[in-house]
């Protein structure tokens, strides 16, 4: 090795060198610059609704103008909203889907991988395969068959239907991801609880789950948006505005004919939205930390 | 506190895999017992089988003089400590320790009285507030050991409590181990593939092989006297030098001829037990402390002599190891550090007979 400064290192092939400090800062300037995009990318929609939101109905068909700014922002959109009873009813139609979606999913499916994770017996593992299968299977698929099984019930036209049928989606996957949490905790963990005198619901219930919490958080996440922004199933199977959720109940009654309450529109949707985004926000790093256990041993 | 008694227990896997092929083995109250053996020996499936972690496939366990074959592990009576300390995470020390306690319905009190105990016998009363992941390797398992002691149970089960732990830590791990059985004495059966954990701790040892007991005896009675190849070879650190040799009768009694030069006098005790195989190959079994330098003032009887160069030395401080060549077979001897030796340079050396071994290559078997 020479050197041809005090300062430069060259190699023997006498070749300059990159510093790391500057493999490092061209590392960052291209992070920043990719993340910068998808975040304008992303947040463009959102963007465009808030700001159709705060817009009046006499602003939003006024052609001239950037349609990107408001000039007179007001929240009468949100207010007509709020006052109206059918928006109230179907956010709350919304609410108790999703609850009794997340507690029927994480309820059969942290059972279900508890025992093809953990209770070895014959044709656990073929099991487990088809309930990863069971969720390849698209949801429109699906779709006739649930329709007469929900009409035979007498379900149709009722938030009990969709009750019933979201967690045929949010099961398989929820299982999915709850096995391979449940198998990255060390077996030894279960042998010990054994030995100190646990039973099998005793295991799960003071061992499994409360080792397993950010897998339980990242499926109960899913299955909340799963349920929370679902639109084609209560398209077909609700029709009456009283048993709507959010979803539908929005774009069903706010659009009449051709004419389209858009500051509305875009109000009750960002307000449909707000939930998830709450959720998120506070179990993020549970739900990354779930959806990647599992993929190391530690 | 319990005997532990194990009748021609098998264990067979799917396919027909025997892992354990129908041992017997007696543990006698408070004694310490350690398995110990290379790996896949079926020394863990034994103890995980004593444990009831693992079912058996014939034969008898019993604890405490009930046969436990179809007992499940809780209410077997037993604690165990596993290499990767098995804590559970998300629980405090305090709560770790008192779990089965907890589950088994004991008064408040009590678990408070009996947790503070464990935690002073093992010197962790300051960390019962802390979760695992704050501890230590050294600290995870002394709380390990302290989930298993508040327990009182009949017999304490450890597997390989001490492979995960740095070599320094595991020494002093090994004496607190040793202290515990001290205090509470309650029946331990300990498996280890280290045989010197082995020797240190136990009152008995058991060298399991292929699945079989090569020998059950006090760590001193191995080491003297083992019965069979493997347990010579296993037990002792440097292995014991193995060399074939042919048993030779001359006028002045019985020798052992490895080369046409090197042959050594078999002591004359041990000429009666010998006799029978005199012209037979054998192997030569010598340890390599018992194969030193001369000493100027030896009045020891039965010490032979002889001169080899060394080709690899290898200097450990309290001792200096020597390897040489016979026949192609490789040999070592232990030193004096204070002997100056060099590889290439002819060294002498002497050869304690008393402590010879003869060994039939057919059976393996010790003579």
């Amino acid at each position: 090795m020479s050197a041809s400064s005090a300062n430069t290192i060259v190699s023997y092939t006498g070749k300059k060198l990159g510093s790391l400090r500057s493999e490092r800062r061209w590392a960052l300037w291209t992070a920043y610059a990719s993340l910068i995009v998808a975040t304008i990318i992303f947040l463009a929609p959102p963007f465009y609704m808030l700001v159709t939101s705060l817009k009046s109905s006499a602003e939003i068909s006024n052609l001239q103008g950037n349609p990107w700014l408001v000039r007179a922002p007001t929240l009468e959109n949100y207010m007509e909203l709020i006052a109206n009873p059918l928006f109230r009813g179907f956010f709350v139609n919304s609410v108790v889907i999703t609850l009794c979606v997340v507690v029927i999913s994480m309820v059969i499916s942290v059972l279900a991988a508890f025992s093809l994770a953990r209770m070895k017996f014959w044709g656990s593992q073929a099991l487990a395969t088809g309930v990863f299968l069971t969720y390849l299977v698209p949801d429109t698929l699906l779709f006739i068959p649930l329709y007469q099984i929900v009409g035979g019930l007498g379900l149709l036209n009722s938030i009990w239907g969709l009750i019933l049928i979201y967690p045929t989606l949010t099961v398989p996957f929820c299982t999915w991801i709850m096995i391979g949490y449940f198998a990255s905790i060390p077996k030894e963990l279960d042998e010990a609880a054994l030995i100190d005198g646990a039973g099998w619901m005793q295991m799960l219930t003071k061992i499994f789950i409360p080792v397993a919490l950010p897998g339980i958080i990242a499926a109960t996440i899913f299955a909340f948006t799963v349920s929370w922004a679902a639109f084609v199933y209560p398209t077909a199977f609700v029709t009456t505005p009283e048993h709507m959720p959010l979803t539908i109940g929005v774009v069903s009654q706010l659009i009449r004919g051709d004419t389209f309450a858009w500051g509305q529109i875009m109000a009750g949707a960002l307000m449909a939205a707000l939930p998830p985004v709450v959720v998120y926000a506070f179990l993020m790093d549970y739900y990354i930390a779930g959806l990647t256990a599992g993929a190391t041993k530690g | 506190m319990a005997q532990v008694h194990l009748r021609k227990v098998v264990k067979e896997y799917e396919g027909g895999v025997q892992a354990v092929k129908g041992i017997d083995l007696d543990i006698a109250d408070h004694e310490f017992v350690v398995l110990v053996g290379p790996s896949g020996c079926g020394k863990s499936t034994t103890l995980r089988m004593i444990a009831g972690l693992e079912e058996i496939s014939s034969g008898e366990i019993d604890i405490g003089g009930t046969v436990v074959n179809d007992v499940p592990p809780r209410d077997r009576d037993i604690a165990m400590v596993f290499q990767n300390y098995a804590l559970y995470p998300h629980m405090t020390v305090y709560d770790n320790m008192a779990f089965g306690l907890t589950l088994r319905k004991f008064d408040k009190g009590e678990i408070r009285r009996r947790v503070e105990n464990a935690a002073k016998i093992l010197d962790i009363g300051m960390l019962l507030d802390r979760k695992p992941k704050a501890l230590s390797g050294g600290q995870r398992q002394r709380v390990a050991m302290g989930r298993a002691i508040v327990r009182d149970p009949k017999v304490f089960l450890f597997d390989e409590p001490l492979s995960n732990l740095d070599a320094k830590l595991r020494v002093q791990m090994r004496t607190e181990i040793k202290k515990v059985h001290q205090t509470v004495r309650t029946t331990t059966v300990y498996v280890t593939h280290d045989q010197v954990e082995a020797m240190t701790l136990a009152d008995r040892v058991v060298v399991m092989n292929h699945g079989k007991i090569e020998q059950v005896g006090p760590p001193q009675e191995l080491y003297h006297h083992p019965k069979t190849r493997f347990v010579a070879g296993f037990i002792g650190s440097p292995s014991m030098n193995f060399i074939p040799a042919r048993l030779e009768e001359t006028g002045s009694g019985l020798v052992v001829r490895m080369t046409e030069r090197a042959v050594l006098p078999v002591p004359a005790a041990r000429a009666a037990r010998y006799a029978p195989h005199v012209g037979r190959e054998l192997l030569f079994g010598i340890r390599p402390e018992h194969l030193t330098e001369p000493h100027p003032n030896e009045h020891r009887p039965n010490i032979a002599h002889f001169e080899a160069a060394p080709e690899v030395v290898e200097p450990m401080g309290m001792e200096t190891l020597l390897h040489f060549w016979v026949e192609g077979h490789e040999i070592c001897a232990r030193f004096d550090p204070a002997i100056e030796v060099a590889p290439g340079r002819v060294a002498a050396m002497a050869v304690d007979m008393d402590q010879m071994h003869l060994i039939d290559p057919k059976t393996d078997m010790v003579l």
